[in-house]
Formats: C-alpha cells, sequence, structure tokens
C-alpha cells in the first residue's frame, strides 16, 4: 500500500477529507525551509505539496514566482531540495510527500536519476507542471520503475480522452485544476467542479484534490462537498512565509494556524 | 494523437501545462484546415503581396566582395513592410487568430521587431493586441514601444526574472493559460511547443521559395549556401525549408558568439549549448548543470535567447545543416561595411550572417555562390550602435 492510499484511508474512515499545503524547498533558505515544512506538518497537513525552484516558472503565478527567486538566489539547489525532504522523512515516517515541479530540472538529471534520488529521500509522488499526457510516457514508466506515483493533471477544459487516460495512468492522486490561469490566490477556484468530478469518477481515476486559488476554509470544504478527495493550497501558504522574512517564529505559529484551520475545513 | 508530427527526431514536442493543450490542438487544426482552405490562401498571398510588398527582390552586391570567384547576393526582406521578414508569419497567424473565432493576440517581443509586427497586423485585422516586452528591453527599444502604442497596441514590461526575451516568454504563456478561450498566442520565431515551429516555418518558407525562383532566373543554378543568422530560428528556417531536399545546397545557420564563444556573455544555443526543454520544445539551450536557465547575451538583441527552434537542432544533429557563430564586434564590422559599400543598413541580427558569409567570400578557392537572408533593416538599431561606436565611422 502506498502512504496516499493509507492517507486516503484513513481519512475515510474518520469522514474527513484531505488538506494538502505547498511550498517552495529551500524558500527563502535551507534552514528556514526545514522549520516550515516541520510547521505545516505540526499544523495538521495530510500530505505535503513540495515546489523545486526554478528559474523559469510558465505555470506559476507572481507569489510562488518570488518564492523561487527568494531560493535561487540563496543558490537552493535541487541537492538541497532532496536533502532536506530526507530530513523531513527521517522524522515523519507516514505522511505521503509529493513534487511539483519543471520538466528541465528532471532532464537535467537525467530521468532515471531523478526519480531514483527522489524515492532514496522518501518522495511518493511527482507532478510535472509542463509536462501534459502526451508528453508523459516515460515519466510514467519511470515512476512505476522507481515506486512513485506519477500525478496527472485534470484541467476544467479536458476531453473525454484525456480523462479516460488520466484514469489509466494516474496513481497516488490526481491534481484537479480548480479554474484556468497560473497559480495564485488572487483568482479564486470556480467551485464546484462536481460536474468534472463524476466525470473523473466514472474514469476511475486517483481520487482528486483541488488545487489553483484555494486560500479559505470555504473553499476546502466547498471542494470537499463537490466530491474531491481534497484541497491544496500554495500561494496562500506562501504568502504567509512572504510576509513574515523577518521574523521565523511568527512565520511558523502563522503557518501552523493557517493549516489548522484549512485542515478542520475538511470535515465531512 | 497529433495530426502533423509534433516532433523533429526527439527535439520538439508539447512540453507546456495540460491546460494549454486544447488550445495548441485547436490552433493545428485551424492551421491544417486554413492550408487546405483556397480563401484563406488567397487572402493570406494578397496581404503578403499588396500589404507587406512579396515578393523581395535579391540583389546582387557589387562592391563588398573582393574576391571574384564569389557572388553574394542578398535577400531583401528587410524591404518588406515592418522592416524585416517576421510580418510574413505574423500575417498568417492574425488570420488564423480571426478564422478560429479569437478577437485578441498576446505577444511577447525582445528588440520589438515582432511586437511591431504583430501591432500593425493586429491594426490592419481589428484584432486586440496585448505584447509582453521584458523591462529591460522596453527602456533599450524604446522607437519600438512607441511603434507599437501608435498602431494600437498595448505593451506590458515585465520586470520578473532577467526583464528580457525569455521572461517575455513566461508572462505571455501565463497570460494564454488564462484567456485561451479569446485569444492566440502569436509566438514569434520558429521555437515553443508543437504547433510553433511548424506553421512558423511554413508562413516564412516563401522566402526560400522565392531565392530559389530568382537564384534559377538569375543565375540558372542553385546556390552553393544559404546563410542566415539564427536566435529563435524563424528567418533561418524560413531561407532553409525549401532548400532542404536540395543536398548541394549548404544550409549555414550564424548564432551571436557575443563577446566571444570562450565566454559566458553569448548566446549560441547550438554551438554551445545543451539539450533540455525550454517554453514548451525540447532542443538546445543554455543552462547549468542544474537544468536553471541562463541568461544569453548579444549585441542584437533578437539573437538574445536562451533556446533555438527544435527544427535548427535536429537540422544540426543529422548534419543537414551548419552552425557557427559570429561575435558582436564581426557582426559591427559588417554592419558598418554593408552600408558603406553597398547602401544598405542591416540589422545587427542580420550582421551575423552577413559576417559570416563575408569570411566564406574571402576563404573561397573555387567560384561560389552564396545568398544571405538579409532578414532585417537597421534603422532600429542605429541609436544603440551610435552609442556604441560614437561618430568615428573611420
Amino acid at each position: 500500500m502506498s502512504r496516499y492510499n493509507d492517507m486516503f484511508t484513513a481519512l475515510n474512515a474518520k469522514n474527513q477529507g484531505a488538506f494538502v499545503p505547498f511550498v517552495m524547498l529551500g524558500d527563502p533558505d535551507k534552514a528556514t525551509s526545514l522549520r516550515i515544512v516541520q510547521a505545516l506538518i505540526d499544523g495538521g497537513a495530510d500530505a505535503l505539496e513540495l515546489g523545486f525552484p526554478y528559474s523559469d516558472p510558465i505555470a506559476d503565478g507572481p507569489t510562488i514566482q518570488a518564492a523561487s527567486i527568494r531560493a535561487l538566489n540563496n543558490k537552493i539547489s535541487p541537492n538541497d531540495c532532496l536533502d532536506i525532504i530526507a530530513t523531513i522523512r527521517k522524522d515523519n515516517p507516514n505522511i505521503p510527500i509529493g513534487l511539483l515541479l519543471y520538466s528541465n530540472l528532471v532532464l537535467a538529471r537525467g530521468v532515471p536519476q531523478f526519480y531514483e534520488d527522489a524515492h532514496t529521500a522518501g518522495v511518493d509522488s511527482i507532478l510535472i507542471a509542463d509536462v501534459p499526457l502526451r508528453e508523459a510516457d516515460r515519466f510514467v514508466k519511470q515512476a512505476r520503475a522507481s515506486h512513485i506515483d506519477q500525478i496527472l493533471i485534470a484541467p476544467p477544459n479536458a476531453t473525454e480522452e484525456s480523462l479516460k487516460a488520466i484514469g489509466e495512468l494516474s496513481s497516488g492522486y490526481t491534481y484537479l485544476l480548480g479554474r484556468a490561469g497560473v497559480t495564485g490566490a488572487e483568482t479564486a477556484a470556480e467551485t464546484p467542479a462536481s460536474e468534472l468530478i463524476d466525470k473523473l469518477m466514472q474514469y476511475e481515476v486517483a481520487p482528486p484534490l483541488l488545487g489553483f486559488g484555494i486560500s479559505t476554509p470555504e473553499q476546502v470544504q466547498n471542494a470537499i462537498k463537490s466530491g474531491a478527495a481534497g484541497a491544496i493550497s500554495g500561494s496562500a501558504t506562501v504568502n504567509i512565509i512572504a510576509q513574515h522574512l523577518d521574523d521565523v517564529d511568527t512565520m511558523c505559529t502563522n503557518l501552523c494556524e493557517f493549516v489548522a484551520a484549512m485542515k478542520a475545513a475538511t470535515q465531512k | 494523437m497529433n495530426n502533423l508530427s509534433s516532433k523533429f527526431g526527439d527535439f520538439g514536442g508539447m512540453y507546456v501545462p495540460e491546460l494549454l493543450i486544447p488550445a495548441l490542438d485547436q490552433l493545428e487544426q485551424a492551421f491544417i484546415d486554413a492550408k487546405d482552405d483556397p480563401e484563406f490562401q488567397e487572402e493570406f498571398l494578397s496581404l503578403l503581396k499588396d500589404y507587406a510588398g512579396r515578393p523581395t527582390a535579391m540583389s546582387l552586391t557589387r562592391n563588398i566582395v573582393s574576391n571574384p570567384k564569389v557572388k553574394l547576393y542578398l535577400k531583401r526582406e528587410d524591404l518588406l513592410h515592418g522592416g524585416a521578414h517576421k510580418t510574413n508569419q505574423v500575417l498568417g497567424q492574425a488570420l488564423l487568430t480571426k478564422r478560429m473565432g479569437k478577437t485578441e493576440v498576446i505577444a511577447e517581443t525582445g528588440a520589438g521587431q515582432h511586437g511591431v509586427a504583430t501591432a500593425l497586423a493586429c491594426a490592419l485585422l481589428g484584432l486586440k493586441a496585448r505584447i509582453y516586452m521584458g523591462a529591460k528591453d522596453v527602456e533599450r527599444q524604446s522607437p519600438n514601444v512607441f511603434r507599437m502604442r501608435l498602431m494600437g497596441a498595448e505593451v506590458i514590461p515585465v520586470n520578473a526574472g532577467s526583464g528580457t526575451l525569455k521572461d517575455a516568454v513566461n508572462e505571455a504563456m501565463r497570460d494564454w493559460s488564462a484567456n485561451y478561450d479569446k485569444a492566440h498566442y502569436l509566438l514569434g520565431t520558429a521555437a515553443g511547443p508543437h504547433p510553433f515551429p511548424t506553421i512558423v516555418r511554413e508562413f516564412h518558407r516563401m522566402i526560400g521559395e522565392e531565392t530559389k525562383a530568382q537564384i534559377l532566373e538569375k543565375e540558372g543554378r542553385l546556390p552553393d549556401a544559404v546563410v542566415a543568422c539564427v536566435g529563435g530560428g524563424s528567418n533561418a528556417i524560413g531561407m532553409f525549408a525549401d532548400f532542404i531536399d536540395d543536398p548541394s545546397v549548404r544550409l549555414i545557420g550564424v548564432e551571436p558568439a557575443g563577446k566571444g564563444l570562450h565566454t559566458t556573455e553569448h548566446g549560441a544555443t547550438i554551438c554551445k549549448g545543451t539539450k533540455g526543454i525550454l517554453h514548451g520544445a525540447f532542443s538546445y539551450i543554455m543552462q547549468d548543470s542544474d537544468g536553471q536557465i541562463e541568461e544569453s547575451y548579444s549585441v542584437s538583441a533578437g539573437l538574445d535567447y536562451p533556446a533555438v527552434g527544435p527544427q535548427h537542432a535536429y537540422l544540426h544533429e543529422t548534419g543537414r545543416a551548419e552552425y557557427v557563430a559570429a561575435t558582436d564586434e564581426e557582426a559591427l564590422n559588417a554592419f558598418k561595411l554593408l552600408a558603406s559599400k553597398e547602401g544598405i543598413i542591416p540589422a545587427l541580427e542580420t550582421s551575423h550572417a552577413l559576417a559570416h558569409a563575408l569570411n566564406m567570400a574571402d576563404e573561397a578557392d573555387e567560384e561560389m555562390i552564396i545568398v544571405v537572408n538579409l532578414s532585417g533593416r537597421g534603422d532600429k538599431d542605429l541609436a544603440y550602435v551610435t552609442g556604441l561606436l560614437g561618430d568615428d565611422l573611420s
């Protein structure tokens, strides 16, 4: 059984959905990043979605771009990111850890090497923002070989053909886009996405987590009401980091409280 | 899944968020339908002829080449409306925009040439244009910013990243992700995700077709080499496309060597780059060992791009085309020479191709016919070059 399966099983038993915060690894630096991730876990995150800083993040809005830039300015490399994950994994053996990153970072390391190193560090899933289904084959194959779940994206404009392919290839969870555009809390997710979720269920995809534009407990509640297995919140989480760069204690307290409030909204 | 091939060997592809796939598929389908639609073709050809001024001339140089064995021809894309080859494919994509029922156009621009071409086509065809331009480029290329605004386009400065072309592309793709239902992304070069490299090549291929007909008429034979500058690679692929199946014709792409290939300040992605993914395509790019994209550099803003069109990567790998590089200094010399010897002021981009062709001409010990794609005129560069060279034209 994978950590995602265990998580969804346990949450179902408690009649809860999942709350998954996203942060950029190494933002703003390695030591703070470790404290940040631990604060998310302490706040009650069911799983983690973690980014690798990248120079040209085309799917991200200003908040997450800025997080990338902060980390890159501190010379955070993919090796640093894997180090942080390995440390987190050592202290937290059960929480599912997902990566969200861009294809060129995977290619530069070599696709097999990247997946093997991620697995060794304790990663459960990989989502590559600029690898659509059409280019996914070799990544899915490698993921299976390395015991990692390849996460696929179901956008609101997905065709039946795409949904069918996601059903065949997806494992772990399915990243359900709440709206068009790039990441950001400025534009809210368009819930309910229940129609799309119903269709996804017909194709037996891995449990869908709704992301993009999720920043309030109400949105988490709506996502779960409309049939999603949970919600992912990135920019709203990263905003808290950006607002408290000069006071890490307050940053971590606020992150912990934010996650707790979002998590409380997952009760069905 | 795709009706046209999305790759050139391993190069190319569609490395974009899933969200953009339907928009790219819609574009591919519109392009395929338009190819077979006589009405579309008639409108495109009539715009090229009556609005843009095709076919463009091909001039035999009189003074710049001293080697009597060599004939150097210039394919005069600088005479096209807008001042560069860019107008060709912009008219094509603007017509596709209307065909898809979209009313807005998003574009990126570096030097401003693609932005100007986009603005003029949108003014003509009644489309609303918004053009992303790196904040640094907005400053460096203020006359082009004014031109775009004069023709009704909105110019949006991009402060993110390095504030240059690659950041403008990122921002244009982000905008498109939110607005693909009403806006077309009018990409400016033969790079990016499928189907852009193919569409841009096909809308520029008349450059090579005209060249072939003109040289056969003047010389009764094919040229020995065609030479073009390569940033993203649109003017080069337009020149090369019709000659790919003529093995006697050498295809030579000239990349910007900037301050020298031994330095880090250049934009020679094929000569010095490595394979990777940027802006939706697998190709040669400039990156560090972690895969972070590096800044490119060139005296000519239009060649200052850390990736190259995937078909060029393929033509390089298969050996069908040769890729070399010319430095800033060589380009500036060619720029001055063409002005003083032939009465033509070329764009700094184009001057790279010219610099290499002049070297070839010097070294030739057999009869040789060379055609340089004179892809654009240099008016836009005058202020910048004056700043570099001062009034000293000795």
